[in-house]
């Protein structure tokens, strides 16, 4: 086990691993990494290392579970067993199945689905490594997969976590702040939309400690969502020079 | 999850809430009739039901003991767990809990967990080795619209009403004593919910209105006013703007809800 650290921020308001308070890890994204899947996208953010795929739109297994009017949305958020310090059971934990829930609900806002009658789309979430704020990295990444398999979409969806450590707002909480902080607030928004499509909590906040996380947290959001529309792009220059090369 | 509303009856509930209006007669704001009952289950160390409109939902705590978890050997542990019984609603079906009844257990569960409802260190027998372990179990019995808050009110209910037995330890075996002592309680979180519907936000959605709603936010508020657990759920969003308005609604709620029940 970590020894407990005993302050999380120090005198000159940096933090354990250097940031200041609104001071994002660092973030690299990547688009269109796996052949075999519709859309893909990798994200490391901070020690995060996720991977995200979609494959759709196509035909619903079972096929009871279509929708007459829209495009089914399924999502899966799996740890894999050496992601975490002690090794996870490789079985959906209770926490996974809520959160593979809270993904979907927090994509669905953001997809056309009236687009595709009868169909599905299955986005299949894989941590390879966490470090505190997956759920968010993993939307982040998920979007971009569902945008990469073409998908009909209002707007990426991007998230990012504020917390409270010691008795300071921060920005994008890592595993040990959000361990032993005493809040977390991840939030996932669109950007264009200003719709803020998950919110979570837990912990203590005052009501104005809250409305500044939640401003805190979109700011990064906004950041984040730069970096998203750039990997994106990257990915279709890349497909442009391989077809110029070839003609 | 949801079952079929007619176009009309949407439309109904949509111009309804327009005006500041329900399909039930409430206005935008109020919350259904709260009935609570707490020690019906005479086996069980704690219970309590609760009625919220015709929504019910009865919730068993059982105390037993067990060991602590590794990363905090002085602490008793706490489990919530969720079951949808099928004979609440025709649209539940037996078998192992869905995503559904786990997020109402981990939802229930982070309101009393945050809020530090248990004494949890007061429930350490012997450091690293024997705890207390306090099960609480959601039971619904009837579906009829926001099963969250309703639980969580009966969650906290029945935690109130938990009497442990007295003990000591003879040789590193916990020996049961004759009488009782109060579980240690500290704090006393209230959940509500809102449902958005059209844009219009409305307090305690009833199931009609739930099928409808885009999305769904849940706030739970200590004895100090302070927030600690949220959720947002649903296949909508929220706006920056409707998330703090919401808010402001939930602690208003809230703290009426604290002087009804004289929590």
């Amino acid at each position: 086990m970590n020894e407990k650290p005993e302050k999380l921020i120090d005198k000159k308001g940096c933090r354990l691993d250097g940031r200041k308070a609104d001071e994002l890890r660092p973030i690299k994204i990547e688009v269109g990494i796996l052949s075999n899947a519709d859309g893909s996208a990798y994200i490391e953010h901070g020690k995060n290392k996720i991977l995200a795929a979609a494959f759709g739109p196509r035909e619903m297994h079972p096929k009871h579970l279509s929708l007459p009017d829209r495009m089914v949305l399924r999502c899966r958020y799996h740890m894999a067993p050496f992601s975490v310090q002690e090794r996870k059971s490789p079985a959906p934990s209770r926490r996974e199945i809520e959160l593979s829930k809270v993904i979907r609900e927090s994509l669905e806002p953001s997809v056309f689905v009236e687009y595709y009658p009868r169909t599905g789309v299955d986005v299949f979430i894989e941590v390879l490594q966490a470090d505190g704020g997956t759920r968010c990295a993993a939307i982040t990444a998920a979007s971009l997969a569902l945008a990469d398999a073409g998908i009909p979409m209002r707007d990426l969806v991007v998230a990012c976590a504020a917390g409270k450590v010691d008795d300071t707002v921060v920005l994008d909480l890592f595993d040990t702040e959000d361990k032993v902080g005493t809040a977390d607030v991840p939030v996932a928004f669109m950007p264009n939309l200003n719709a803020v499509t998950l919110l979570q909590m837990d912990g203590n906040l005052a009501p104005e400690e809250f409305e500044k996380a939640l401003n805190m947290a979109i700011e990064g959001c906004r950041k984040i969502y730069e970096m998203q529309k750039e990997a994106l792009k990257t990915k279709y220059m890349l497909v442009k020079q391989e077809e110029e090369v070839e003609e | 999850m949801s079952s079929l509303v007619t176009r009309v009856r949407i439309k109904q509930i949509e111009q309804l809430i327009e005006k500041g209006k329900r399909l039930d007669g409430r206005g935008v704001s109020d919350y259904r009739e709260i009935k609570i009952e707490q020690g019906l289950i005479e086996r069980a160390e704690g219970s309590a039901r609760v009625l919220l409109g015709k929504t019910e939902v009865l919730v068993g705590v059982k105390v037993e003991t067990g060991t602590p978890f590794p990363d905090t050997p002085n602490e008793g542990v706490l489990t919530v767990n969720a079951e949808l019984v099928p004979l609440a609603s025709p649209n539940f079906e037996p078998g192992p809990p869905d995503e559904n009844s786990i997020e109402l257990a981990r939802i229930v569960d982070r309101g009393i967990r945050e809020s530090k409802v248990i004494d949890t260190e007061k429930l350490c027998i012997e450091p690293g080795k024997k705890v207390f372990i306090v099960f609480v179990d959601i039971y619904v019995l009837n579906h009829d619209g926001n099963l969250i808050d309703a639980s969580a009110l009966a969650a906290v209910s029945a935690l109130m009403n938990t009497k442990m037995s007295n003990y000591e330890i003879e040789d590193g075996e916990v020996k049961i004593k004759q009488g009782y002592t109060q579980l240690p309680m500290k704090n006393h979180p209230i959940t509500v919910t809102l449902g958005k519907i059209n844009n219009k936000l409305i307090v305690d959605p009833w199931l009609e209105e739930e099928q409808v709603m885009d999305s769904r936010l849940s706030i739970a508020i200590n004895d100090e006013g302070n927030i600690c657990a949220i959720q947002k759920g649903c296949s909508g969003y929220f706006t920056q703007q409707q998330i703090l308005e919401g808010l402001k609604m939930i602690q208003e709620k809230a703290a009426e809800l604290r002087k009804k029940l004289d929590w």
